[in-house]
């Protein structure tokens, strides 16, 4: 029975109304231990799997339409399909949740460790190969203590290792953890971080992973969220799980509402059915913006995401849908701003976190993003140039081209802005941070004017130029933004 | 400091075992490094470039990528605090300054009693907790000024036990039996399995059938 509370051995989870497939046990508060994972379906799912020939198992997933659930929603049956017939090949694990406002994996590894580690055995057999790295994100020391202890147990009851279940399969599953690097997180980086290197992002092409991988050998990297659907899924089959969701988003997916609602919370929710404005105000989910103030702006699906404002409420929480509309759902990640909210501070802040995230690979990202926080901080911090809203832009533009209409944006609508983005730069990272900027630009421009207005106040308030100040500068740098916008 | 104990160059070679690769390894055997010392010495670094069979520039390469490993000793807690979105929203830049007064170091910084490391953190994913931090890699959630403070004393006094000392991440290591190991080879020799072969001529036959 959903009690429609928060689940205190599961910080931020609410069991709500509505069905559960991976988080079906975390009411429980001993779910993560392998007795109770026994007396609740545990390890059915792959029992069923050793029963079907590893095509079958791989067209069961197929047939479901199992979105991936680490951003970028592609169905993981097609995705395997893409691994050329070459051997060895591998199962890695994208455990690495860092994206800002994702808060899903984490409690699918603390809570339900047995669920996830079902979930790679199934693949592994599905796909034929015989090796699992589970990837899980340095920071998370319970998680991988989870895990750890999880795996242990698996191995000593036959439920992974050598001969599982007393058939002729052999699987291993290796708890592997990271050192703090968000851009790990992207699956090209990730496999270089797994070879022991600097976490720095592969050229694709040609190192699509699934050709060209771990060791350059076949590899698939799929999210935890994604497997931990596996257990359910064998159980119940396909056509149970095209039950829940939407035609184009089968299934359940995490959910992490975080900022100024009043019921923050992770929910579990058949998302394509539901609208933005049903999951911020609806008393099943967040109860609406705290007391006394108004939504302001929305983050759809993680810091890399442009943001929504009031006219996005009434869209489903649908991939196609919200992507029509110049944003994502990306990885679940759902940050609600109100009206005490500084637009040009919570830019800066994101874009912040790119700068410092930036691998340095690329020049584009790596000199961009720290300009971009350059600027943005002299402009939070009252120092801000009147040419530095079109100098923004222009360094967006560098990372990002073409992404921009125009150098004077107009509200006409978020779907102007292409998405997603082209990008100078090997991954998405850099063109992620200008994101926020646009986002902000577009919708709160004089936020932005009327703080340069404080601290340079001349091209404003005075029609006499300033001796001191380079305007033929200005002009070279709008008409950089004007042509990048081209 | 120092080299691996010839306890923890057992542990190594234990976890290098399970990677197709030694080099694989590599992330996990500094964070031992990191266990044993507090941070990663340099001698630990020549003494893993060793195992693994790599330069010690090469081990040095991954080390300084990553911020979780340290090249110098930090305090005996690390205190982390998200200042993120979801974090700044809820009060995490406020609860930073209170940090910064209380402890007296910028982020970055140790106490002088050498107790406790600041850091300002990205997105530690417990975004509808904010604002949160981590005490060596353990959450604690919605902290407000009052609980900083209690917290604080608390690490002083010695009165978190629960909370390992910095370096030691996992207190349960992941161990596989020798008689329960599927089999790991390398890239270069592992082939398709042999269940996989059989398993899937028994499905083109049932297709053929």
């Amino acid at each position: 029975m959903a009690t429609n509370t928060y689940v205190a051995h599961a910080p931020g989870y609410v069991d709500n109304e509505g069905p559960k497939i991976v988080t079906r046990r975390f009411a429980d508060p001993e779910s993560h231990t392998l007795e109770r994972y026994l007396a609740t379906e545990g390890y059915e799912g792959l029992r069923r799997a050793l029963s079907m020939a590893p095509a079958d198992a791989a067209n069961l997933v197929k047939d479901a339409v199992l979105l991936g659930r680490g951003g970028a929603g592609f169905p993981a049956g097609v995705k395997w399909g893409f691994m050329p017939p070459v051997w060895p090949r591998y199962l890695v694990v994208n455990g690495d949740e860092s994206e800002p406002g994702t808060y899903k994996d984490r409690l699918l590894m603390e809570r339900d460790p047995h669920q996830l580690i079902e979930g790679c055995v199934i693949t592994c057999y599905a796909l034929g190969l015989n090796q699992c790295f589970l990837y899980v994100r340095g920071e998370m020391a319970l998680a991988q203590e989870r895990i750890a202890q999880a795996l242990n147990d698996a191995y000593a009851n036959n439920y992974v290792g050598r001969n599982i279940l007393g058939t002729d399969v052999s699987i291993d599953v290796v708890l592997h953890w990271g050192a703090g690097a968000y851009i790990v997180g992207e699956e090209t980086a990730l496999i270089e971080s797994l070879e022991g290197n600097r976490g720095m992002p592969r050229l694709k092409p040609p190192f699509f992973p699934a050709a060209k991988g771990l060791y350059l050998k076949p590899t698939i990297v799929n999210n935890v969220e994604t497997l931990s659907n596996l257990n359910w899924l064998l159980i119940n089959g396909a056509d149970a799980y095209k039950q829940y969701g939407s035609e184009k988003s089968p299934g359940t997916r995490m959910l992490a509402v975080s900022g100024h609602v009043k019921r923050p919370g992770v929910y579990e929710v058949e998302a394509g059915n539901i609208t933005f404005r049903d999951l911020f105000y609806g008393e099943n989910y967040c109860q609406g913006i705290r007391d006394g103030h108004e939504l302001k702006m929305f983050i759809p699906g993680g810091g890399s995401a442009p943001w929504f404002f009031g006219d996005q409420l009434d869209l489903k929480l649908e991939a196609s849908d919200v992507g029509a509309a110049g944003s994502m759902l990306g990885s679940g990640a759902l940050v609600v701003m109100d009206d005490s909210t500084d637009a040009v501070r919570a830019c800066l802040r994101l874009v912040r976190f790119y700068a410092r995230e930036s691998c340095g690979k690329c020049t584009p990202c790596r000199e961009g993003t720290s300009w971009e926080e350059k600027i943005l901080e002299r402009i939070l911090d009252g120092h801000g140039r009147s040419e530095d809203i079109d100098l923004l832009l222009s360094v967006g533009s560098q990372i990002s081209p073409g992404r921009y209409p125009a150098a004077s944006f107009d509200d006409a609508g978020l779907s102007a802005v292409p998405f997603p983005p082209r990008q100078t730069t090997i991954c998405p990272l850099g063109p992620s941070s200008v994101a926020p900027i646009v986002s902000a630009i577009r919708r709160f421009r004089h936020e932005f004017e009327a703080k340069i207005a404080v601290a340079d106040p001349v091209d404003h308030d005075d029609p006499q130029p300033d001796p001191g100040h380079d305007h033929a500068h200005d002009a070279d740098t709008a008409a950089l933004a004007a042509g990048g916008a081209a | 400091m120092a080299r691996l104990t010839p306890e923890n160059e057992l542990l190594a070679k234990e976890i290098i075992s399970r990677y197709p690769r030694p080099k694989s390894a590599l992330i996990p055997l500094l964070h031992l490094a990191q266990e044993q010392d507090g941070y990663v010495a340099d001698d630990a670094m020549e003494h893993l470039a060793e195992l693994v069979g790599i330069t010690p520039a090469e081990v040095l390469g991954t080390c300084s990528f990553y911020e979780m490993f340290k090249r110098e000793p930090v305090g005996r807690y690390l205190l982390n605090i998200c200042t993120n979105i979801a974090c700044q929203l809820t009060g995490g830049e406020e609860l930073l300054h209170e940090a910064e007064e209380l402890l007296g170091v910028r982020p970055g910084g140790t106490t002088a009693d050498g107790m406790i490391t600041l850091e300002d953190v990205e997105c530690i994913a417990a975004c509808t907790e904010g604002p949160c931090l981590q005490v060596n890699y353990r959450y604690e959630y919605r902290v407000d000024p009052a609980g900083l403070r209690k917290l604080v004393d608390d690490l002083r006094k010695g009165n978190r036990a629960d909370i390992p000392h910095h370096g030691t991440l996992q207190r349960v290591r992941q161990q596989i039996p020798a008689d329960r190991l599927g089999g790991i080879e390398a890239p270069e020799v592992a082939g398709t399995p042999a269940w996989f072969t059989s398993r899937q001529a028994t499905d083109e036959q049932k297709a053929g059938s």
